[in-house]
């Protein structure tokens, strides 16, 4: 109830803006929502946004699982994490055009320089999530699963895992928003198809209710698989903790 | 299952550099079906012995004997629960090839029941130790390790898990190792009792108990106490350890 409302206030304080500013910097919410059944109806939306949520979905998908599996694996093991650390921060601080620009003058302008490049930009800041979350974890439980001679897929799965399980939920949702914003410039600067391509084209065009209808349609999907994926994992993850009064 | 312990000594590496000794020379051996008692003053390095029996701390000088493939049971100082399994969860895991009788029987033991599927986080520190010895009897062990399993509850609660833990261990051959403080435990569940020195820790005595734990009146293990505390003061007067007091 009181997300649509600050939603509907959202909405208000829009349609205001654009009757003072005029039609051709900000457009109207309905003049925008036009171009967005415009768009849809001739399946170049659905077209744009499948093709940038299929980038995200490998680029995430990719840099969760190795990213994960490095951190772990640096957060086990001292040697690991002395040989990773320099590499580490240097990718941890190297900005995202550079490894896009880089990717594609090295593989040419193909998907798979598309996706490495946006995978390589999220997978050091969850290396440094689960690093952290392993080295956080409780050796005592170790210990114990050690002393009751656990198999080791059954520790690692139900003595490790679970402490894990909200840093890898922290690691996907800082790194699916990071994911969503780099996607735009790496399809921008070397993809013929995507939400990132067609408000480049809006923008060399001045055309600011298509950039808007692109990005908003945009904002939404990422604002329901956030709240129909990510929480709910979050939740469940989280739900032995006993509940905050 | 015998249980064979031989320590020549533990050293750690302090923070500052040197080496502190935690543990002095020792040796001592637990027959099949015996329970073991060590006892000694806080912080004289029982948990680290325990660990190197356990084979959690193979960083030390001398030998530990068990048969290899020996089932351990163990109750931690704190319970060491799984916060995110149910309290059933917990006791499968570690034991998965538990029967659903044999369950039932040791949570209508440790009157468990009614908590099967609470997770340790809703239980009080008692009821998650006696989850924690369930575990430990779950696994049907050869080996079993309390770590004062009885250590911070009140007497009335303590006395009834202790009375529990001799009918568990009576129920089946296993070789227990406990530690504690409390001599009045030691003298009630245990079979042998060894006595440690404050750190670094060696046996100062080893006292076997000649009656049988089923038999030993209220009467008796007074009478053992007190034969415990002669014996203390004769020490002091410089007497050699050795002899059964029973």
């Amino acid at each position: 109830m009181l997300r649509l409302l600050s939603f509907a206030l959202f909405l208000a304080i829009w349609w205001t803006a654009a009757l003072f500013v005029g039609g051709a910097k900000l457009p109207s919410p309905s003049a925008v929502l036009d171009v967005i059944i415009a768009e849809a109806s001739s399946g170049a939306l659905f077209l744009h946004l499948g093709a940038t949520l299929a980038r995200v979905a490998l680029a995430f998908v990719l840099a969760m699982s190795l990213g994960s599996a490095t951190g772990y694996l640096m957060g086990r093991v001292k040697l690991a994490d002395r040989l990773g650390d320099p590499w580490l921060i240097l990718l941890l601080n190297l900005p995202a055009l550079v490894v896009i620009v880089l990717a594609y003058v090295w593989a040419g302008l193909t998907e798979a320089a598309a996706i490495a490049a946006i995978a390589i930009n999220k997978l050091p800041t969850a290396v440094v999530t689960l690093r952290e979350g392993t080295r956080a974890l409780d050796r005592s439980l170790d210990e114990m699963a050690s002393v009751f001679a656990m198999p080791r897929w059954r520790a690692f799965r139900h003595v490790v895992l679970p402490q894990l399980a909200p840093y890898i939920a922290a690691s996907a949702r800082s790194g699916l928003s990071l994911v969503w914003k780099i996607v735009l410039v790496a399809e921008l600067l070397g993809r013929p198809n995507g939400v990132g391509f067609e408000i480049g084209v809006a923008f060399q065009l001045f055309d600011t209710p298509r950039l808007l209808a692109y990005s908003l349609t945009f904002a939404a999907v990422v604002l329901v698989i956030e709240t129909a994926l990510v929480q709910p994992f979050e939740a469940r993850a989280t739900r032995w903790r006993p509940r905050a009064a | 299952m015998r249980l064979e312990v031989e320590i020549t000594g533990k050293t750690f590496k302090s923070a500052a550099g040197g080496t502190q000794e935690v543990l002095a020379p020792m040796k001592f051996a637990l027959q099949s079906g015996e329970v073991g008692v060590l006892i000694g003053p806080s912080g004289c390095g029982k948990s680290t012995m325990l660990r190197i029996i356990l084979g959690l701390d193979r960083d030390f000088d001398g030998h530990v004997a068990r048969p290899p493939e020996a089932r351990i049971g163990m109750v931690f100082q704190e319970p060491r629960l799984l916060p995110w399994r149910s309290v059933e969860q917990n006791v499968r895991l570690a034991a998965p090839d538990v029967s659903d009788a044999k369950l039932a029987e040791l949570f209508r033991i440790l009157e468990l029941e009614a908590h099967r599927s609470h997770f340790p986080g809703e239980l009080s520190l008692g009821l998650a130790r006696r989850v924690a010895l369930a575990r430990a009897f779950a696994v049907e062990p050869d080996v079993l390790v309390l770590d004062e399993p009885l250590a911070s509850l009140d007497d009335a609660l303590a006395g009834r898990l202790r009375d529990e833990i001799a009918t568990l261990v009576a129920s089946r051959p296993v070789t227990t190792l406990l530690v504690t403080h409390s001599l009045d435990d030691a003298v009630r569940l245990g079979d042998r009792l060894f006595f440690l020195s404050p750190r670094p820790a060696r046996i100062l005595a080893e006292v076997p108990i000649g009656i049988p734990r089923e038999a030993r009146s209220d009467a008796a293990i007074a009478a053992i106490r007190a034969g415990l505390a002669r014996r203390a003061q004769d020490e002091q007067g410089g007497e050699r350890a050795g002899r059964d007091v029973s």
